[in-house]
């Protein structure tokens, strides 16, 4: 690749994959969640179809389009016409596709969301989104770098190597005021800005691509479908800090990522556009994988460099800051994969078109992993500064079942949770920290009437004990203490002063844990026991949880509905249930495991859970 | 060095700028408390209990950040002593021991053990916390090493001190989270692994994860047992370290109330080790003259170490050869006092039982190495480090302070100045010198001190002038301690980077008197004395104070040759004196 007019030449070559002028193109969701929900088959059977048939459609894989609940997904597109979206699509409902409406010109109406025709664009979900990062997720073929170079791929790179200095690159990320969306929120520029001017005779680029908190994919998805704005991103990283070499360092359980970023990075070194010399400049930028092992504390950038070193991944002190001495002592700059994938288009479109949608203090949009006790569970890309009630009512649609709800978790086991009384928060770095909470990497559980706070703070308590590297007391030691004594309290033996002993060790564990795991572990016990303090003592003083969940601290009792239909002592796996026919019955709470089996089994509505 | 002004509790001090403020805390008369610091080796600011509250110029750093790394600027205001401060240095404290095996009173480490003396000073008299402790794997199948893993604190030294300083590495944290342990890769044995069984992992360990393996019952039961006859040999380094069981300033020779003590304890003989590195130096020093002369295999290196021989075998087989075939000290004075001094005594060799007090781990190894035998009969039984010995004195409730100084028996007892430098690094090269010089120049040389081979530089090189065959040869030298130093020089000469006739390995930085088995120094005392200076000089005093200081000037020596021996290098000097090696492989599955 020479210059800049030989890419516009290719992309002009291109276009007509993505968008056609004639025949059909038809596109199956092949992330994940698509291939999880079994997409292989549906792509093999279209394909069959299409070829027994001789038509002029092309069927393609594509990534997530955000809405994995629907998968698989099949979309339809033809010139001058409204696109079709197929969802729940099967092999047998593609051979239907293929009959009528591949060929026979006639959509199947009965398989779009809601028999309608309606497609997801045009879905409430869709609705307040606004697609930066995940621009290309879900519309090209991420294995077709063509695809990639229809929608303007590599233009940035372009222009970065031949319009600017890599002060200018520096300075557009500045000003457009991009921030670290792995976690802390870190300015991009700024961190790029610190690499900079290191003499050294190596720098490097890291992308982290080590998504580890839990419900998080976000990474995963634009790994899987959109792999070269990654790639892209990090060459620009690397002529803005004068790196030459760039790892990306993915978790080995992301295989269909690592295959993706392969054929990526393949295809961009056969093309010239990672490698030497680039678009005719003395740039030359290489990339490689490193695959983690799934450790949580990888995701820490120091642990991150110890790995991809071929060292146990373990937090080491900062200073020194990876800027200054990073991977093997060279300066390095470490940013996430969805970070990355607003880079190519900021320095395409400019900082102040980033800058027109988000907040001041945190520009652009965020992407979601909507999860837990909400309808539409998926991927959401938004604008920062919507409130937590749009993305959780007119995005997410809410609780399921008319439950009320009660609280969101943002920021994984690192965050805190977020209740009704701040759902009108614009969403932003800065006002999630000010509410105990932080953004992480972008979770978002949605937890409603029925999740017990305690139980919610030990899940994620439990994660972090065993994700903590071992290194420092604090979190080792301290973390597996706290989870102890919620333990201790969720089996109904916690006593009242349990709850000073958790926040002692909260504050020392924030304050002393050598890295941010560690320093931000405590988070939602300390945001749970902030917001449902109620909730602990009723666990600890009344010895009762009130949502339901903690077993050692229920009761099951029949009520005056019972009918003595006997079913219940029947079906009691202890016999703790006794009661003559036709009259009431009732449970020797010492004998009961509190197993649910009664409850289950009544026909009459008479055994409640107290 | 630019210096900067730092506050500490209050205290104005103008400090260096690369100081941490640890450092500048006791420059300002502060005492910050320490576990997982060792200055220089381990500086990891794992175990969070050197945290203080720190600002610079009124902006307050976030967190309590870790003093042990944290380096000084300008306008820093740092406090230690805050209720902040306090209660998370407690915290962490209380949580370290929430998990520790806390038998306290019985355990190797009681009253010497960093963990409980911060303990004492932070005052915690209660643990907090009941839950799990740390699971309990005790490797003790190693002749050396014990691990174990429920007295570990997880502090890091062993790790780094086996990685970076000994650049062996055979532990490392393996596991996560709260099961995080340290050991061998695969949960291996330290027995099979590359572990050379140095003991260097001992004296970083601030409680009892790792300890040797203790003998003392083994020389008890000799002791009490009327058909034994027990003799000892201590090594020369243990008289400068063996003082500090007993409270005295590291380094302080004890020579003379080591051997009143060793005799109140029940030994039959009280040797010394000094004799048999006197003949070591004979038996090696006609071997280099011989392999110089007659075109043997050169550079011949020394064989004292037995950590060193063992990490030879282990990693660098095709120097073997180089390897001079001498029995250590140890082994030559197990030797010859079963055969020679049996002998003279009228005593069985089998009723004899060789004791040998060594400020080593490795020793126990040795010792222990199927080859180490003459006919059947061991050369050395059983092998005791210095703590070991205090622990065997205190035992026997002997006052130590009180004993008169006393001198070794005859005929295995006598001892030059230079078997007494043995014990540090560059020793043995100035002893071998000592005496090849007035061999080769016919003369009784006064200028013996040889500066060039002595101090703490890792790799030292020389080279002296001498008549060989009539013809003044240079005869080039190395000294290398610490097997990663060991390692360096292998690697240089294999590269033909480093010409040279002889080389002088010890497995242990500083030699023999920084051995695993000596006195540990704790972290806090090691940054105001250097052990291995201090005790150095103990020994240099020791070589000064004796009055013969060449080892063919050993009578006792030179009685065993005249007597029995005949001639260095001769036919029963190879049977008793001289070995073999074999190349030993690592991680074996049984």
């Amino acid at each position: 690749m020479k210059n800049l007019n030989e890419l516009k030449d290719m992309q002009a070559k291109s276009i007509d994959l993505v968008e056609i002028k004639e025949g059909m193109r038809v596109t199956v969701g092949m992330a994940t969640c698509g291939i999880s929900a079994g997409a292989g088959p549906v792509l093999d059977a279209l394909k069959a179809g299409v070829e027994a048939k001789g038509l002029n459609v092309n069927v393609v894989k594509t990534g997530c389009i955000g809405m994995c609940t629907y998968e698989p997904i099949v979309e339809v597109f033809e010139p001058g016409k409204k696109k079709v979206t197929y969802i729940h699509v099967n092999p047998e409902k593609a051979a239907e596709i293929v009959e009528k409406h591949l060929a026979g010109g006639q959509p199947v109406a009965e398989y779009t969301v809601g028999g309608s025709l309606k497609t997801l664009e045009e879905l409430d979900f869709y609705k307040l989104q606004k697609r930066v990062a995940l621009q290309n997720c879900g519309l090209i073929n991420p294995e077709d770098i063509n695809e990639y170079i229809a929608r303007n791929g590599y233009q940035a790179l372009a222009k970065a190597l031949t319009e600017m200095t890599p002060a200018d690159v520096i300075d557009t990320v500045k000003k457009a005021g991009l921030r670290g969306r792995g976690g802390g929120g870190f300015l991009t520029g700024l961190k790029w800005s610190f690499a900079a001017p290191n003499e050294a005779d190596q720098k490097y680029i890291i992308c982290n691509a080590d998504e580890g908190d839990p419900g998080a994919f976000m990474d995963r998805s634009v790994l899987e479908g959109d792999p070269h704005a990654v790639l892209e991103a990090m060459a620009i990283g690397g002529y803005a800090i004068g790196a030459t070499k760039g790892y990306i360092y993915v978790r080995a359980e992301y295989p269909i990522a690592v295959q993706r970023l392969k054929i990526a990075i393949a295809q961009a070194k056969e093309l010239g556009v990672l490698g030497d010399n680039l678009f005719g400049t003395d740039f030359s930028f290489d990339v490689d994988i490193r695959l983690g092992a799934g450790a949580f504390v990888c995701g820490e950038e120091t642990a991150l460099i110890a790995s991809i070193e071929g060292k146990r991944g373990m937090s080491r002190n900062k200073p020194p800051f990876p800027a200054n001495k990073g991977l093997w002592g060279k300066p390095s700059c470490i940013n996430n994969v969805e970070t990355l994938a607003n880079v190519a288009q900021i320095i395409l479109k400019g900082a102040d078109w980033f800058r027109s949608f988000g907040t001041e203090k945190s520009p652009g949009t965020k992407v979601f992993a909507l999860g837990g006790k909400i309808n539409n569970t998926g991927l959401v890309e938004v604008p920062m500064g919507v409130t937590l009630r749009q993305v959780i009512y007119d995005v997410g649609g809410g609780c399921p079942n008319g439950k009320e709800f009660k609280a969101v978790q943002t920021g994984g086991p690192s965050g805190g949770c977020i209740t009704a009384a701040n759902l009108d928060t614009p969403i932003d770095f800065d006002n999630l920290v000010a509410l105990g909470s932080m953004m992480g990497s972008g979770g978002m559980i949605v937890m409603d009437e029925d999740n017990c706070m305690v139980d919610i703070a030990r899940f994620f308590l439990d994660f972090t004990v065993d994700e903590s590297c071992g290194k420092c007391t604090p979190c080792r030691e301290g973390t597996k203490r706290m989870l102890e004594i919620l333990d201790k309290i969720t089996a109904g033996k916690g006593t009242p002063e349990d709850l000073n002993t958790l926040e002692k060790l909260a504050q020392t564990i924030k304050t002393t844990a050598l890295c941010g795991l560690g320093q931000t572990a405590p988070n939602p016990v300390l945001s749970t026991m902030n917001r449902f303090r109620d909730e602990y003592v009723a666990h600890v003083v009344d010895k009762k949880c009130p949502a339901g969940v903690c077993q050692a601290l229920l009761s099951y009792e029949i009520t005056d509905a019972c009918k003595g239909c006997t079913l219940c002592s029947k079906k009691c796996p202890v016999g703790a249930i006794t009661g003559n026919v036709k009259e009431k019955h009732t449970i020797d709470q010492a004998k009961c495991i509190k197993c649910g089996a009664c409850m289950d089994a009544c026909k009459f509505a008479a055994i409640i859970k107290k | 060095m630019d210096k900067v002004n730092v506050t500490i509790n209050g205290i104005q001090v103008s400090v260096p700028k690369d100081y941490t403020v640890l450092l500048a805390a006791r420059e300002a008369g502060v005492d910050i408390p320490t576990l997982c610091y060792l200055k220089d080796i381990n500086e990891i600011a794992a175990c969070r209990v050197c945290v203080v509250s720190v600002d610079i110029n009124g902006v307050p750093m976030r967190n309590l950040p870790a003093s042990c790394v944290l380096q000084v600027a300008e306008g820093m205001n740092v406090r230690t002593n805050t209720p902040e401060v306090r209660e998370a240095v407690k915290t962490n404290v209380e949580l370290l021991l929430a998990s520790h095996n806390r038998e306290c009173l019985t355990c190797r480490r009681n009253r010497t053990c960093e963990l409980q003396k911060l303990c004492d000073e932070l005052d915690i008299k209660e643990v907090p916390y009941d839950g799990e402790k740390r699971e309990a794997h005790i490797d003790d199948l190693s002749p050396s090493i014990v691990r174990d893993s429920s007295k570990c604190i997880l502090c890091g030294r062993c790790v780094s001190t086996c990685r970076n300083v000994q650049g062996i590495g055979v532990l490392d944290f393996t596991k996560r989270g709260v099961k995080t342990e340290v050991a061998p890769a695969f949960d291996f044995s330290m027995r099979d692994v590359e572990c050379v069984y140095c003991g260097q992992c001992i004296e970083a360990c601030p409680v009892a994860a790792l300890r040797e393996h203790s003998n003392i019952d083994d020389v008890w039961a000799a002791i009490d047992d009327p058909e034994k006859y027990v003799v000892v040999q201590t090594a020369p380094a243990v008289r400068v370290s063996l003082g500090e069981e007993f409270g005295l300033p590291v380094g302080t020779p004890v020579t003379g109330k080591m051997t009143a003590a060793l005799r109140r304890l029940g030994f039959d003989k009280v040797f010394d080790t000094n004799f048999s590195a006197d003949l070591t130096i004979m038996e090696e020093g006609t071997e280099l003259l011989s392999r110089l002369t007659n075109g043997g295999v050169l550079p011949m290196i020394t064989s004292c170490s037995p950590g060193w021989i063992r990490y030879c075998e282990l990693n660098y087989p095709e120097f073997l050869p180089n390897l001079s075939t001498c029995k250590s000290p140890q082994q030559m004075f197990g030797a010859i006092a079963k055969s020679y001094f049996a002998e003279k005594a009228g005593i069985d060799p089998k009723k004899i039982v060789s004791v040998s007090i060594m400020p080593c781990t490795s020793k126990k190894s040795e010792c222990a190495r199927p080859e180490m035998e003459v006919d059947g009969v061991r050369d050395v039984d059983y092998s005791l480090t210095t703590r070991e010995l205090g622990d065997m004195i205190k035992q026997a409730r002997i006052r130590f302070a009180s004993l008169p100084d006393e001198e070794p028996d005859s005929i295995l007892g006598e001892g030059t100045g230079a078997g007494v430098i043995f014990g540090t690094t560059g020793g043995v090269m100035e002893a071998a010198l000592r005496t090849v010089a007035d061999i080769l120049t016919g003369k009784d040389l006064q200028d013996i001190e040889y500066q060039a081979v002595r101090g703490l530089e890792g790799v030292k090189t020389a080279s002296v002038t001498l008549p060989v065959n009539g013809v003044d040869t240079e005869i080039k030298i190395a000294v290398a301690h610490g097997t990663a130093n060991a390692a360096k020089v292998l690697d240089a000469v294999k590269a033909g980077e480093l010409d040279v006739h002889f080389i002088e390995v010890m497995a242990c930085p500083g030699g023999c008197v920084h051995g695993g088995g000596q006195s540990i120094v704790s972290s806090k005392v090691r940054l105001d004395v250097n052990p291995k200076e201090a005790r150095a000089a103990g020994l240099y005093s020791e070589d000064r104070r004796l009055p013969k200081r060449k080892s063919h000037e050993n009578a006792e020596v030179k009685a065993l040759y005249d007597e029995y021996l005949k001639e260095p290098n001769g036919h029963l000097a190879h049977k008793l004196l001289h070995t073999h090696y074999e190349a030993k492989t690592s991680y074996k599955q049984d």
